[in-house]
């Protein structure tokens, strides 16, 4: 019985130093998981800062498709953007397709959440049809290419939470490496890493990992331009599949801001009026 | 004087490229291909081919200011067998001037309201261009005057609607035809013969609340859909378009891949009062290929409680009806989609189908093919007169 009592007297004491030793163990990585949370998501905050404040914006673009064999195909579009400055709205967008020629018109009005779905409606010119869609798709190709609906619609600070993984060289600059995790749903993402460069803080690569967390795609930032106010811009962004060697490529012209743009250009009711 | 020659000169150079810049010029010409898979049942009509060439230009213009738009969209179709076929129409030619909060629109336009895949009952504005297809999608410009007012509750908008557009019909010689010939020269209205003596009123409000597209329309005028007279004389139909008031309502409901939509209409006419309604459901799938197709479920009822004599009022084949089909869109460089389903009339059982798919060739091109199905039609069923008109298209169409 004494041994017994001895022994188990050991054993709650073993049990007790090991659940201690677990539990500082515990409160050890959670503080520095807060540490690296906390400074993942300020470098990710001070990278999103230098691209608002623009208010609103217009930008053409020409998307290139480059398939497995290198043929490519274009796509031609316009962006108008109305800022929201609170970071817990999201921006109005509208994008219109000049080409190809049979969708010439056809118009995207997006008015972004954080967490909750998108409102979103397209325009159909040749019926003079207005329809709202479902944003609930993610993860699809957006127009066949290698972007996904999310690369565009979810650029909001906080729709990720974020970790800070340390720092590296990429191209010869200086970057933090920020890996992000999607807070929305339907994500086609498990992560992304993200590279911001430590002297102006843009975005300059992201990986993107799929659901199984093996790395799917790789985007690359670059021409960055700095405009009026201090507010950046990448006018070149390659999007490389990783599992089916196709690419994209998204070429910016130069970036219009202030343009007088409001809330009423950004209402179901102005689609009518593209085409 | 030399350098006023100059200046002159520059001067017209300069506007020219401003409004060279400025303007906008699109357009397609396609070739298409109907064929029939049996012959018709009626004297006269083509057998089993229909070649035809259509085009649409597109011409657009706005103001640098973005006040003023001007556009010009005319169609045509030259048809190798139906005469009636080969038609031109302005399916826009309008002015408009945009203010902030109040656009004025003025000129021949199309509007389309409504929100169901199988059945637009709410949508009245525009005539069907019933000659290019039975489905009703396809619309005659209008005249009006349409005036729009943006408010942070909704868009209100108003239309005059002066001059009123016939329905177009095929030919002696054409399939997808009623049993005898409509004869346009003895339309009747309810004022008398003349469309241009008739002019009709609209209103319409537009909005969302959250998750919920709500709108609400009212229209006065003459019906787009003409009842038929047999001029026993003649063996033709006369159309006669009756005065109609009509209210109407169209709900969607978007919830994640779910859209959730109705449509309801009351319409007054001379002889009675009816209620017809269309609803259902579409659900998406997405990603259901590695490549990112989706693949869309779609299902609505339809239904008119109007009256079955002729003599009242057009009929309607949709009146307790159940589409059931598909949309696959493979979300591919070449925007590869299907569409299609499947119609069964709950009080008989008749069946007909319909598919519409299309594909991008390269950057200028799109091949289309388009089927249309009668495949049980029960003999006391409206579409029985279409019942050996099976067929499909194949449209070839290139865009500039």
């Amino acid at each position: 019985m004494l041994i017994n009592k001895q022994l188990s007297n050991r054993a709650l004491g073993l049990l007790l130093g090991a659940s201690i030793a677990i539990g500082a163990g515990l409160s050890g990585a959670a503080f520095a998981d807060d540490v690296s949370k906390t400074k993942g998501h300020e470098i990710a905050a001070r990278s999103d800062r230098s691209d608002t404040g623009f208010v609103s914006s217009e930008v053409e673009a020409v998307m290139t498709l480059i398939n497995k064999r290198g043929r490519k195909s274009t796509r031609e579009l316009s962006f108008k953007t109305l800022e929201r400055e609170s970071e817990d709205v999201g921006d109005k967008g509208l994008t219109i397709f000049a080409t190809p020629r049979d969708v010439k018109g056809t118009a995207l009005l997006s008015h972004a959440k954080i967490l909750a779905p998108d409102d979103q409606w397209l325009y159909l010119p040749a019926l003079k049809r207005v329809k709202r869609i479902s944003s609930a798709n993610k993860s699809g190709p957006f127009v066949g290419s290698e972007f996904a609906f999310e690369d565009f619609t979810s650029t909001e600070l906080n729709k990720y939470s974020y970790d800070y993984k340390g720092e590296d060289t990429l191209d010869g600059m200086k970057v933090d490496i920020i890996e992000r995790f999607p807070l929305y749903k339907n994500s086609g993402y498990t992560r992304q890493i993200s590279y911001i460069d430590q002297d102006v803080f843009q975005v300059r690569k992201i990986d993107f990992y799929d659901r199984k967390n093996s790395l799917l795609k790789t985007l690359t930032l670059s021409d960055q331009r700095e405009y009026e106010g201090g507010v950046w811009r990448a006018h070149m962004l390659t999007m490389v599949n990783h599992i089916t060697g196709k690419s994209t490529t998204l070429a910016y012209s130069d970036y219009k801001f202030k343009t007088g743009l409001a809330d009423k250009d950004f209402v179901k009711g102005i689609l009518k009026r593209i085409r | 004087m030399k350098m006023l020659l100059a200046s002159a000169l520059a001067a017209v150079s300069l506007s020219q490229a401003a409004f060279a810049d400025g303007i906008d010029i699109s357009g397609s010409i396609a070739a298409e291909n109907r064929v029939f898979f049996e012959r018709g049942n009626l004297p006269g009509q083509l057998q089993t081919y229909q070649g035809s060439l259509e085009f649409e230009l597109d011409v657009r213009w706005t103001s640098p200011d973005r006040r003023w738009d001007f556009v010009f969209v005319p169609f045509g179709r030259l048809d190798g067998r139906d005469g009636e076929r080969t038609h031109f129409d302005a399916r826009e030619a309008y002015v408009r001037w945009n203010g902030d909060t109040v656009s004025v629109r003025t000129g021949y336009a199309k509007v389309f309201w409504g929100v169901a895949e199988s059945l637009h009952l709410v949508d009245i504005i525009n005539q069907s261009d019933g000659i290019e297809d039975i489905d009703n999608e396809d619309k005659l410009g209008q005249l009006m005057l349409e005036v729009s007012v943006q408010q942070d509750w909704g868009q209100i908008t108003g239309y005059v609607l002066p001059s009123f557009r016939k329905r177009t019909f095929a030919g002696v010689d054409g399939r997808l035809r009623l049993p005898f010939p409509v004869d346009d020269s003895l339309t009747r209205f309810d004022q008398g013969q003349d469309e241009g003596g008739d002019i009709d009123f609209a209103l319409r409000y537009s909005h969302y609340f959250g998750d919920w597209d709500v709108g609400l329309s009212f229209f006065s005028g003459a019906s787009r859909d003409p009842r038929f007279v047999i001029d026993p004389s003649l063996g033709v139909f006369a159309p006669f378009y009756d005065d109609i008031t009509q209210v109407g309502v169209d709900l969607q409901y978007t919830n994640e891949a779910w859209l959730w939509k109705f449509e309801g209409i009351v319409r007054d006419t001379p002889f009675e009062t009816f209620v017809a309604g269309v609803g259902g459901l579409e659900y998406s799938f997405y990603g259901v290929t590695e490549a990112g197709a989706d693949l869309g479920i779609i299902l609505e009822i339809q239904y008119d409680n109007r009256s079955n004599d002729p003599l009242l009022g057009p009929l309607s084949p949709a009146d307790n009806d159940l589409v059931t089909g598909f949309r696959y869109s493979l979300n591919d460089v070449e925007d590869t989609a299907v569409l299609a389903g499947i119609t069964t009339d709950l009080d008989d059982g008749s069946l007909s189908g319909f598919v519409e798919a299309s594909r991008r060739i390269g950057d200028n091109w799109t091949t289309e093919l388009e089927g249309r199905f009668f495949l049980s039609v029960d003999q006391q069923n409206l579409i029985a007169g279409f019942s050996k008109d099976s067929h499909i298209i194949i449209r070839l169409t290139r865009y500039f």
